[in-house]
C-alpha cells in the first residue's frame, strides 16, 4: 500500500483511498457494509469464502472486495443486482451443508451466518440431497467444536499461522471433505486459543465453559478490565441476571487490540468456585462461626487493638495481592500507616529489597505497549513473556516477524513462537554474570570513561561470542528495548539484575523497562501499598518492612487482602509458618481454603472481580477505572468499604469516603504525575558473584496459577498452564542420580524435605532443579530460588 | 517424544529427498513437501503414517498439520493401509460412452471388494472411479500403480489383473 490518495467511487459515493489498499477497508472506513466470512481486519487475506463479491464497472465478473486493491476512479457497486445476485447465490451455497440447529447453538443470536442469512438467504432451500456431517474434534477444555457447522473461512487456521504463531490447526482433506482441525487429537497449546471463539463466523468453535449456559440475547454487556497480567486488556463481561456468563475482549488498539489471552477470558468461572467465602466469620476455640458483618468488624477491631496495645502497631503485617485495585491498596496503607505500621507490601514475590530506595515511581514498560511492535531489538531478561504477559508477546512477535532481534537470558530454555536472535540459559547464579559480560563489550566499544564501580562489576566476566552478538544487535538498533521479567523480579540478586540490565540499557541507548506481573504491579507503587514510599511514590520518614521481612520475622498479626500467602509470596514455607504462628490472621478474602481456616482468626468475604469498582494502573502507567458490574455473592463487600468501615471503627481521620469515585480522586491528587521514567534509578552492587556451587532452584508460577481467582477458574485449571508439583530436572542431572521419569525423587531444601514426582525436562540447565509454585506439594520447601538437594526417593 | 526424521525416513528415502531439496532455493524447503511424501510413501508399502509425515515435517521444517494436509488433500497419498496394487477406473464421459461401468462392474466383482476398499490378501485396492486421467483416445481404461491400461475389455481387465505378482 502505498501513501498515494485516490479516489473511487463506491454506490455513487465518491471516497478518498490509498492506492492498492483492498476494497473492504475502503468501505469498512466508510460505513458500507460488504457482507464477508473469511475476511478479518487482523488476518491475512484469503478470499474463499466468496461473500463480499461486489460489481466492479469494466469488469466482466464481481470481484470479491476483500482481495480487489482500490485503483483511481474505479466504480463499484455493492447493492446492485449484479453484487446481491452473486452475493445470494454464495448464500445458498454456504448453506447448502450447514445444519439447521440454530435452536441449540451457542452462537445463535450472534452469528455471523444467520444474520447474513437474514439478510441474503432465500426461504426455502432448494438443496434436497444428504448434508454432510463432521465428527466433532477435542481440541482442549476451553474452545468446543461443532465441526459440522464450519463454513471453511479458515480464519482459526489463519490465526493459528499469523497470530498465536503455532500452526496446530489446519484443513486437512478437499472439496466437500475438506475439514477443520488438527488431524490427530490433541488440544491446542496456545495461550489466545481463545480468540478462536471470536473469529469464527459461525458456532464451529463456541467456548466450553460457556455451553449451553445463556443464549446470547438473554446477555447484557459491561465494560471491564483484564485482572491478570500487567496489560490492563478491555474486556466485554456478558451479564445474565447477576452472573458472569463469559468474557471477551473489547478493542483497544492501544492496548490489546482485538485480543484476549486466554487467562484473562477464562478466569472469570473462578467468581462462583465452591469454595466462595460469602459471610464474615470467626473461629473461636478452633471452631469457625458464621456471623453478621458489624460482629465479625468489631471482633476484628478488639483483637488488633490488643496486639496493639500489647506489642505495639509494628507487630502487625498487612499483604495486599497486587490485583487488588489502586482505591483498595491506597485505603490499606492509609490503614496501616493509621495504625502506627509501615508494614506494608503488595510485591509478594519478590525478595531481594536492597534497592528499594533507588528504583523508579513504579516499574514502568519502558515504551507503549503498541511501542513494543516497533522494536528493532529487544534483549528480554528473566521472563517467560509468552506465558507471563501474552498480549506483550503478540507485539514482540510483530516486530521479531518484521525483522527485530528478540534475544534472551533465562534460566528455562522457554519454547517461543518466533525466531530468537540470541539466547542465554543459565542457572540463575550466572544471570547476574552474564550482564555483566554483555556490559563488558559495550563498555569496551564506548569511548566515555568508564566509572570504577562499574568496571568492578564487569572484571570477573568472562566475554564469549554470543555476549558480543548480544551487545552488538542492541547497539545497532536505533530501537531497542531492555526488558525484565518476572523472573528477574524474584531472582534473589535482582537488585543486582536491574542495575547491570539499567547500564545495558544506557550503554548502548536502548529503552529500559519491566514487564511487571499482575493487574495491578504497578497501582502497589502508585498507591504506596509498600513499606518505604507513600501514595505517588513520595519517600516515607520511615521504612516497614517488606513482604519478605515480614514473613520471616513472624510478627504477632497479619492482615491479608486477597493473599493466599503460602501460594502467593516468595518463601511459601516461610508464608505458611508465620501464619500459623500468629496470634491474629484477618483475612480479607474471598475464598475459604483449608490452609485459611487452619490459620486463620477473622475471614471477611471480599467481592472478586467484576464485583468490584476500582482502578488498575498498567505496565504503561495507564490508569484504567471499571465498575462492578454484578452484585458480590452473598454478603461479600468490596474491601474498600470494609477498610473504610474499619478505619472509623479505629476513628483515623480521612475513612469518610461515600464513594470509591472519591477514594480514586484523593489518590490521583497524591499520586500527581505519573512519572515514567527508568533510567539511573537503580543502585550498583559492590560486586559481581556467580554462584557456581550446588544444585540451584528455579520457580516458575504457571501461567493460570498466578492468583486466587484463575487457580479456582476449572476449565483454566484443566489446561496444561498449571503447576504440576513435580520436579523438572534434565537428563544429566537425572542420570547422575540414577532418576528416570516419573520416578519419586526427595527434594530437599533448609533441611526439609518433600516427595516429588520426577520429570525430565530438557529446558532446564544444568545444576540446575525447577518448580512450579503455587502448587500444594512445594509449599513446605519454601524460597523460590536458593540451593536444593535432590535424591532418589 | 519428539519424532526424529533420521530414525523414521530411511537412509534411501533421505538422499532422495535431499536430490529434491537441490532444486529449490535454501529457504523454501517445503517446496520440496510432494516429492518428500511420495518416497516416504513407497518407503512404507504404499500409505503415510503420522510419524512419518511428522517426520517430514521435521525434515522439511514445516509444521505437522502443513504436511498433513498436504497428504490428505492430493489423491496420490495415501492415509490408511491400502493393498498392493492400487488400481483407478476412469468413469469420466469419454470412457463412460465406452464401457467404463462395464468395466468398474467386472473388476468388482472379480475381486469382491467394492470401490474403495482392499482385498482381504492385501493385493488389490480399488482405490476410485476417476475423472479423466487425460488418456481419452484409449477409453475405458484404468490406472494401476501409475501405469496406464487402455481399449479395456473385462476380458482384457482380467487378464492384467491374473498377470499382476
Amino acid at each position: 500500500m502505498s501513501d498515494e490518495q485516490i479516489t473511487i467511487e463506491v454506490d455513487g459515493q465518491s471516497l478518498k483511498a490509498n492506492k492498492g489498499q483492498m476494497l473492504i477497508e475502503v468501505t469498512d472506513a466508510n460505513n458500507i457494509h460488504v457482507p464477508r466470512f473469511c475476511y478479518h481486519k487482523k488476518l491475512t487475506v484469503a478470499a474463499n469464502c466468496r461473500m463480499c463479491l461486489v460489481e466492479v464497472e469494466k469488469m466482466p465478473k464481481p470481484l470479491p472486495a476483500c482481495a480487489t486493491p482500490v485503483m483511481d476512479g474505479m466504480k463499484v457497486k455493492t447493492r446492485s443486482a449484479i453484487a446481491v445476485d452473486a452475493q445470494k447465490s454464495i448464500m445458498e451455497f454456504l448453506l447448502i451443508n450447514h445444519p439447521l440447529d440454530c435452536p441449540i447453538c451457542d452462537q445463535g443470536g450472534e452469528c455471523e451466518l444467520q444474520d447474513m442469512a437474514m439478510g441474503y438467504g432465500g426461504d426455502v432451500s432448494r438443496y434436497q440431497e444428504k448434508k454432510r456431517v463432521v465428527k466433532d474434534k477435542n481440541i482442549g477444555p476451553l474452545i468446543q467444536t461443532d465441526l459440522t457447522r464450519c463454513i471453511h473461512c479458515t480464519r482459526c487456521v489463519r490465526f493459528g499461522e499469523e497470530v498465536a504463531g503455532l500452526r496446530e490447526i489446519g484443513a486437512t482433506g478437499r472439496g466437500e471433505n475438506m475439514e477443520i482441525g488438527t488431524y490427530i487429537e490433541k488440544s491446542v497449546r496456545s495461550e489466545m486459543s481463545g480468540n478462536i471463539i471470536d473469529l469464527c463466523p459461525v458456532g464451529a468453535l463456541t467456548s466450553k465453559p460457556f455451553r449451553y449456559t445463556a443464549r446470547t440475547w438473554e446477555l447484557i454487556q459491561k465494560e471491564g478490565i483484564a485482572p491478570h497480567d500487567s496489560v490492563g486488556s478491555n474486556i466485554h463481561l456478558h451479564i445474565k441476571g447477576d452472573r458472569v456468563k463469559r468474557v471477551v475482549p473489547a478493542s483497544n488498539e492501544a492496548i490489546n487490540e482485538v485480543w484476549l489471552s486466554d487467562r484473562d477470558r477464562f478466569s472469570y468461572e473462578g467468581i462462583y468456585s465452591d469454595d466462595r467465602l460469602q459471610v464474615p466469620m470467626i473461629k473461636t476455640e478452633g471452631v469457625w462461626k458464621e456471623l453478621d458483618w458489624e460482629t465479625a468488624l468489631t471482633f476484628a477491631k478488639d483483637r488488633l487493638s490488643d496486639i496493639i496495645a500489647a506489642h505495639g502497631a509494628e507487630q502487625i503485617g498487612f499483604l495486599a495481592a497486587p490485583s487488588a485495585t489502586t482505591e483498595e491498596l491506597y485505603l490499606l496503607q492509609k490503614f496501616a500507616r493509621g495504625l502506627g505500621t509501615d508494614n506494608i507490601d503488595g510485591r509478594l514475590r519478590q525478595v531481594d529489597f536492597s534497592d528499594q530506595d533507588s528504583v523508579p515511581q513504579f516499574p514502568w514498560l519502558g515504551k507503549s505497549i503498541a511501542g513494543i511492535e516497533t522494536v528493532q531489538s529487544a534483549f528480554l531478561i528473566g521472563s517467560h513473556v509468552r506465558k507471563e504477559q501474552p498480549i506483550i508477546n503478540h507485539r514482540l512477535r510483530k516486530a521479531a516477524l518484521k525483522g527485530a532481534a528478540i534475544m534472551l537470558l533465562n534460566p528455562i530454555a522457554y519454547d517461543y513462537n518466533y525466531p530468537i536472535a540470541e539466547k542465554r540459559i543459565v542457572a540463575p547464579g550466572q544471570m547476574a554474570m552474564e550482564l555483566a559480560a554483555v556490559l563488558k563489550v559495550l563498555l569496551a566499544s564506548s569511548t566515555q570513561s568508564i566509572d570504577d564501580q562499574i568496571q568492578q562489576c564487569i572484571n570477573n566476566a568472562t566475554v564469549s561470542d554470543a555476549h558480543k552478538k548480544i551487545a552488538k544487535r542492541l547497539l545497532e538498533a536505533d530501537n531497542a528495548i531492555i526488558l525484565l521479567g518476572n523472573i528477574a523480579t524474584a531472582h534473589p540478586q535482582f537488585s543486582s539484575l536491574r542495575a547491570l540490565a539499567g547500564l545495558l540499557a544506557k550503554y548502548s541507548h536502548a529503552q529500559f523497562g519491566y514487564l511487571s506481573e499482575a493487574a495491578n504491579s504497578a497501582g502497589v507503587w502508585l498507591a504506596g501499598a509498600v513499606p518505604h514510599r507513600t501514595a505517588g511514590g513520595k519517600k516515607n520518614s520511615q521504612t516497614g518492612m517488606d513482604a519478605n521481612k515480614m514473613l520471616q520475622a513472624k510478627l504477632r498479626a497479619y492482615m491479608l487482602m486477597g493473599v493466599e500467602p503460602e501460594l502467593d509470596c516468595w518463601d511459601s514455607r516461610a508464608a505458611r509458618t508465620a501464619m500459623q504462628e500468629a496470634e491474629l490472621v484477618i483475612a480479607l478474602t474471598a475464598y475459604r481454603s483449608d490452609e485459611i481456616e487452619n490459620y486463620a482468626d477473622v475471614m471477611l468475604p471480599i467481592s472478586v472481580f467484576a464485583e468490584t469498582a476500582g482502578t488498575y494502573i498498567n505496565n504503561e502507567g495507564n490508569s484504567q477505572s471499571f465498575t462492578g458490574v454484578v452484585p458480590p455473592l452473598g454478603e461479600a463487600r468490596p474491601a474498600w468499604k470494609i477498610l473504610r468501615v474499619l478505619g472509623n471503627m479505629f476513628e483515623l481521620n480521612g475513612f469518610d469516603y461515600q464513594s470509591v469515585e472519591q477514594v480514586y480522586n484523593e489518590v490521583r491528587q497524591q499520586i500527581g504525575d505519573i512519572k515514567t521514567d527508568n533510567m539511573d534509578r537503580w543502585q550498583l552492587p559492590a560486586t559481581i558473584e556467580s554462584n557456581a556451587t550446588g544444585l540451584q532452584r528455579i520457580t516458575e508460577i504457571p501461567m493460570n496459577m498466578i492468583d486466587p481467582l484463575c487457580r479456582r477458574a476449572t476449565a483454566l485449571q484443566q489446561t496444561k498452564d498449571v503447576a504440576d508439583g513435580a520436579v523438572h530436572i534434565n537428563a544429566t542431572l537425572a542420570a547422575n542420580n540414577k532418576l528416570d521419569n516419573a520416578d519419586n525423587a526427595e527434594v530437599m531444601q533448609d533441611e526439609k524435605s518433600v516427595i516429588m514426582k520426577v520429570i525430565i525436562d530438557d529446558r532446564v540447565p544444568d545444576n540446575c532443579v525447577l518448580i512450579q509454585s503455587a502448587h500444594p506439594a512445594q509449599i513446605d520447601l519454601g524460597a523460590a530460588f536458593g540451593l536444593i538437594k535432590i535424591a532418589k526417593a | 517424544m519428539t519424532v526424529t526424521a533420521k530414525t523414521v525416513l530411511s537412509e534411501h528415502t533421505r538422499s532422495e529427498i535431499d536430490r529434491w531439496l537441490k532444486k529449490y532455493p535454501e529457504d523454501n524447503k517445503q517446496s520440496a513437501v510432494l516429492a518428500a511424501l511420495r518416497e516416504a510413501q513407497h518407503q512404507n508399502e504404499g500409505y503415510l503414517t503420522t510419524a512419518l509425515m511428522d517426520a517430514v515435517a521435521e525434515y522439511l521444517g514445516m509444521s505437522n498439520i502443513a504436511v498433513y494436509e498436504v497428504a490428505s488433500f492430493y489423491s496420490m497419498f495415501e492415509t490408511k493401509p491400502v493393498g498392493r496394487h492400487s488400481i483407478s477406473v476412469c468413469t469420466n464421459i469419454s470412457c463412460l460412452l465406452m464401457g467404463a461401468d462395464d468395466i468398474v462392474d467386472r473388476l468388482e466383482k472379480k475381486l469382491g471388494i467394492k470401490t474403495g476398499d482392499t482385498t482381504a490378501d492385501g493385493k488389490f485396492y480399488i482405490k476410485r472411479e476417476e475423472e479423466c486421467l487425460a488418456a481419452c483416445c484409449g477409453g475405458p481404461m484404468m490406472m494401476i500403480d501409475h501405469k496406464y491400461y487402455e481399449n479395456l475389455t473385462p476380458d482384457k481387465m482380467d487378464e492384467i489383473l491374473d498377470n499382476l505378482d
